[in-house]
């Protein structure tokens, strides 16, 4: 049973994850490899880092953000995890094994796992987690457990879904980030919402919450009663909150803290702290999320609704110079729809290139004779209010516009302001980015499928309808089969290329810098998001 | 002054007051109302997903699908009982929000009125003593400089002399987290990460104040009783002290008031530059979250402040200068 539900999983998945399931995850080295490196792990020490925006709670599920996501995955787990090429790998579940239908999923869970107020964790917490909590308060789960048919617990260690029809990338929903485990004891029958045990986050992870002072930080201290024997490494880990930018990057400049990440440190500060010898800059561990920019076009106005106009405006751009000296090299330029990170990413589907010649030409092809002041037609951009990095590429991109005769006025906004105009179709041109969790059905379907046409931020705001692409989209969805999938994908993306609804801009990056005696700091495709149970600091 | 009318007077205020502090709430619940957006909607925004039901549930949960006019009703209903509300983005009653930061508040701000003030004092009235002297043009220079200085730039300025170079103070923080000090140890870990704050945002004040006394002092010393008393033989230091700078500390005295009303609300450039846990920065994050209850728990308190320190201001003009009666 198991070898023929794991050739199944194989077949679906890819090689990787029959090594992932059976061998424990190569992606996280093991006691011995480090040894064998020459690194072996040192038991102690405080880990001072920096969080900012500070997180509301820290409650994953009740709260998704990303500040949330970093600081609370070290006190919750998932049942998996994902290796850096997006395979799943083990975490509070040992292994896992999928049937041949692709219709049931059943996990085999760690033994002698507690949770940090000592009651033990079961397949019941499982259950709870999944079908009562997240589908209650996690929009973006929702809709993917809303697949499930049933879900039991055959024994305390064992728990099984039968999904009402395949879904080949179910297993990438199980990581922290995405569906938390959360003790039924403490949540079960109450108003998950406003459970005063919100303010003192319970989970099984490697370190236990002690101590938040609004304002100035979040402590948490080693959990004595973590299941991995003799882990963790460190003794605990200090969340220091630093709203100023450039306070940051003295901080760690200055050593006060040994590590940055997300948007800690702006782009433009990375090259320095590049030269600096006793830190690391790592550009990786955000495959999962592989955030995806780009200029947000509304498709339902004048000029901006014609596919020539968006292919002119992309043809404007140079997303090398965005990259390059914008970002400086912190993220890569898009190639289209889907980040080159994500599962099924056509490496043969092409954007148009940088070209205002080519721009010119489309633009008089339409019509659009330039005025006096050489201006064809004039567009809003709304900036978006997300720091200094953001601001410049708006002006870039004002700059670069102009040069093909599309004039563009910058509207400010914050974060609130953005979000409800974006949410009401109230813009003409913006800047977005999201996620796309590792699988386009799961992260990039939602931006231009017709279904999700919303009066709600970050679905198909842009309002671009294409019935071949959703027919696509939902066949890819739908089918069991890994191959099937990426045709499917590969013909969509063909697609949307050649309707350019968005102007792709940058495959993201955050840097994550640390000082190099701080290892282990990246070890999976969610990086800083791992639980940091093996995370030391050396002497 | 006689106890019958001080009290009078005060119970007069008081009445004032209320109703001041109500306008003020109500004025505020309406105008944060008009800014764009909506709890909910940042949220959204900073989770990057959303659903129509997940939109609906957090707004109810925040209590925002009632019409405003109720809203604003439960909001006065709550304040009357000085029920401050609950801010459900953070989880916390805002009273406890508030009274969380506001020691890191009032000590940080504290400390850079008294530095103000007493410098501030100081310094006027030398430069005022040896005016058209080299000291004099030193103390208004010094003073122009720092009036002029943008607070955000002399605090990177003190950190990188101070904390990157000398490697003498913290950059940041209000304390050493984890380091468990207590008694001396942690005062002295206190004091040491409020200097740097302090000095900046005082150094603005100091500047006003010296410009403050010193004019104030120069136009007090040129008028007649100033010079009968010199004609009197009155020694020059009681001159100073009980003549000029007696009369001369009206002005700055209101302008202390003005100030002292607003230690409260705290600074957000300098709370955000030196991440000091302060109520500045509680009520700009509230801002921008559209965290409703908690900026208008803010404003309350603050509104509440500058009217109390109105009132001492009065009185205290009364005690320094008895021809000024409270009334």
């Amino acid at each position: 049973m198991m070898t023929e539900a794991r050739k199944a999983a194989t077949s679906a998945l890819g090689r990787r994850t029959l090594l992932a399931a059976s061998a424990a995850a190569p992606a996280l080295m093991t006691l011995g490899e480090a040894r064998a490196q020459g690194v072996a792990p040192r038991r102690g020490g405080v880990l001072n880092t920096i969080i900012t925006p500070e997180p509301p709670v820290l409650i994953l599920g009740v709260n998704n953000q990303g500040p949330t996501l970093i600081v609370a995955s070290k006190i919750y787990q998932g049942l998996l995890t994902v290796t850096p090429s997006l395979d799943p790998a083990p975490d509070l579940a040992k292994s896992w094994t999928r049937s041949d239908d692709g219709l049931t999923y059943t996990f085999a869970l760690q033994e002698g796992v507690k949770w940090h107020d000592g009651r033990d964790f079961t397949s019941e917490d499982v259950i709870f987690s999944i079908m009562k909590f997240h589908m209650e308060v996690n929009p973006r789960a929702r809709a993917i457990l809303q697949r499930i048919d049933k879900a039991e617990a055959p024994d305390a260690h064992t728990v099984r879904f039968t999904l009402k029809a395949p879904f080949e990338p179910f297993l990438l929903i199980f990581d922290v980030t995405a569906c938390a485990m959360v003790p039924k004891h403490i949540y079960d029958g109450t108003d998950f919402r406003n459970n005063p045990a919100n303010a003192t986050p319970i989970g099984t992870g490697p370190f236990k919450f002690a101590e938040w002072q609004r304002g100035n930080f979040i402590r948490m201290v080693r959990n004595e009663q973590y299941w991995k024997p003799n882990q963790p490494y460190l003794d605990g880990i200090t969340w220091r909150i630093v709203p100023d930018s450039q306070s940051r990057a003295l901080a760690l400049q200055t050593g006060q803290v040994q590590m940055t990440t997300s948007n800690d440190i702006e782009p433009f500060d990375v090259p320095r702290f590049q030269q600096q010898p006793n830190l690391t800059v790592a550009l990786n561990g955000w495959e999962y999320f592989s955030p995806l920019s780009w200029i947000e076009i509304n498709n339902r106005l004048d000029n901006l609704k014609d596919p020539r106009f968006r292919r002119a405006m992309a043809h404007a751009v140079d997303r090398n110079f965005i990259a390059q000296r914008l970002w400086f090299g912190v993220g890569k330029p898009a190639t289209g729809p889907i980040a080159s990170t994500t599962r099924f990413h056509d490496p043969s589907v092409q954007m148009p290139a940088f070209n205002p010649r080519e721009a010119n030409a489309i633009l008089d092809g339409m019509g659009l004779r330039p005025n006096a002041q050489g201006v064809r037609a004039s567009i809003k951009l709304m900036q978006i209010p997300y720091g200094e990095v953001w601001n410049r590429l708006s002006e870039y991109l004002r700059q670069a516009m102009r040069q093909v005769g599309i004039e563009v006025t910058l509207e400010s906004t914050d974060v609130a302001g953005w979000v409800r105009r974006l949410a009401a179709w109230e813009f003409e041109t913006t800047i977005n980015f999201v996620y796309q969790w590792g699988d386009p059905t799961l992260g990039v379907e939602r931006t231009y499928v017709t279904s999700n046409i919303q009066k709600v931020a970050f679905t198909n705001t842009a309002g671009y309808s294409n019935p071949e692409v959703d027919r696509l989209f939902e066949a890819a969805r739908n089918a069991a089969q890994a191959e099937e999938r990426r045709r499917l994908f590969s013909e969509a993306q063909k697609k949307i290329v050649e309707d350019m609804p968005l102007v792709w801009l940058m495959e993201l990056a955050f840097p994550t810098i640390h000082d190099k005696r701080l290892n282990n700091v990246i070890r999976t495709g969610t990086g800083v998001h791992a639980s940091f149970d093996d995370v030391f600091l050396s002497a | 002054m006689g106890a019958a009318k001080l009290l009078r007077f005060l119970a007069a205020r008081s009445v004032k007051a209320v109703i001041v502090v109500l306008a003020i709430v109500v004025f505020q619940f309406v105008l944060i109302r008009l800014a764009p957006g909506d709890p909910a909607s940042v949220i959204a925004g900073q989770s990057g997903a959303a659903d129509p039901l997940f939109m609906q549930q957090l707004r109810e949960q925040f209590g925002l699908d009632r019409p405003m006019h109720e809203q604003l009703l439960i909001y006065l209903r709550d304040m009357a009982t000085l029920d401050l509300g609950f801010s459900h983005r953070q989880q916390q009653p805002v009273a406890r929000l508030i009274l969380e930061r506001l020691p890191a508040t009032l000590l940080l701000t504290g400390t850079a009125f008294l530095l103000a003030i007493t410098g501030g004092v100081a310094l006027g009235v030398m430069a005022a003593r040896r005016v058209g002297r080299p000291a004099d043009s030193a103390i208004t220079v010094l003073a122009l400089t720092f009036y002029a200085t943008p607070i955000f730039w002399v605090g990177l300025i003190l950190v990188l002399i101070f904390s990157v170079w000398l490697e003498w103070l913290p950059s940041f923080g209000m304390f050493t987290v984890g380091a468990e000090l207590s008694g001396w140890a942690h005062a002295l870990d206190v004091g040491k990460h409020l200097i740097l704050p302090s000095l900046t945002l005082g150094l603005f004040f100091l500047a006003i104040y010296a410009r403050l006394a010193r004019a104030s002092m120069l136009e007090v010393a040129d008028q007649d009783f100033v010079r009968t008393a010199r004609a009197k033989g009155v020694p020059e230091g009681r001159i100073v002290r009980a003549h000029v700078l007696r009369n001369a500390l009206l002005p700055v005295i209101t302008f202390a008031g003005i100030q002292a009303g607003q230690l409260v609300g705290g600074s957000i450039l300098v709370e955000t530059v030196f991440a000091w846990p302060g109520i500045g920065r509680l009520a700009f994050d509230a801002l921008l979250a559209r965290d409703y209850a908690t900026l208008l728990g803010v404003f309350f308190c603050t509104a509440v402040m500058v009217v109390v320190f109105n009132l001492i201001t009065d009185l205290l003009y009364a005690v320094v200068d008895p021809r000024v009666e409270v009334a």
